[in-house]
């Protein structure tokens, strides 16, 4: 089963992508656990999700903290603190 | 409840009026934000957008009396001087609209997915969050 993942903003002009399915990796069960997966893949993911930038996440369109668990069939973001108002 | 995240421009006579109806409403406290001497694009992520500030006018509903209320927000290509945002909250008195119209703005800012890109001199570059929007979003826990 899969989750579908979102990127906005800076963080999708930097990984030069706006969504993808991704298959659920083995013991990635938390919105955290999923960050450090895609930091692993290396070049701009691993620039771009590296512990020092800020990010924000959403689990099925809720914003919530890294604590969070992800599950197959989820749609999570990542994206900047919001600057919008 | 009118929530809207939409490209044109609002008019605020309008959007007052529309919530002004009942006669129990004894005041409507409204807010416009503005696009400041920059060129920018504003970006957003549809559906959560209207899903988050639906929750953010419930949570100023169980605080105050919210009698109606309308958030329109813009996104796409804006100039200068443009409006943005438009909040405006209809109440029985005074006390109640003004704060709630605080809350949903200051709420607006740090939780609501919203992103500005600015066109400057040396090119685009997407604004940063500022410390300070989150203490003032904080102050209302």
């Amino acid at each position: 089963m899969k989750l579908k993942v979102l990127y906005f903003a800076s963080l999708r002009d930097k990984i030069g992508k706006d969504a993808e399915d991704i298959e659920l990796p083995a013991g990635v069960a938390t919105v955290a656990a999923l960050r450090s997966h895609l930091r692993g893949r290396g070049g701009a993911f691993e620039s771009s999700f590296a512990e020092k930038i800020l990010l924000r996440a959403a689990v099925n369109q809720d914003m919530v903290p890294p604590t969070a668990a992800v599950k197959a069939g989820d749609e999570v973001a990542f994206f900047p603190p919001v600057t919008g108002g | 409840m009118k929530i809207a995240v939409q490209t044109q421009d609002f008019d605020l006579g309008v959007e007052v009026k529309a919530i002004s109806g009942d006669p129990k409403i004894g005041a409507v406290a409204s807010f416009v934000g503005l696009v400041r001497d920059v060129q920018m694009t504003l970006e957003h992520y549809p559906g959560m957008t209207e899903r988050a500030i639906e929750k953010i006018v419930g949570e100023a509903k169980g605080r105050w009396q919210v009698m109606d209320c309308t958030v329109i927000h813009r996104y796409g290509a804006l100039q200068p001087n443009d409006q943005i945002v438009l909040v405006a909250v209809a109440s029985g008195h005074r006390g109640d609209a003004f704060a709630a119209c605080e809350f949903i703005m200051d709420y607006l800012k740090t939780q609501a997915p919203f992103w500005k890109k600015e066109q400057t001199a040396e090119g685009a570059r997407w604004v940063e969050a500022k410390a300070a929007d989150d203490k003032a979003a904080e102050r209302w826990k």
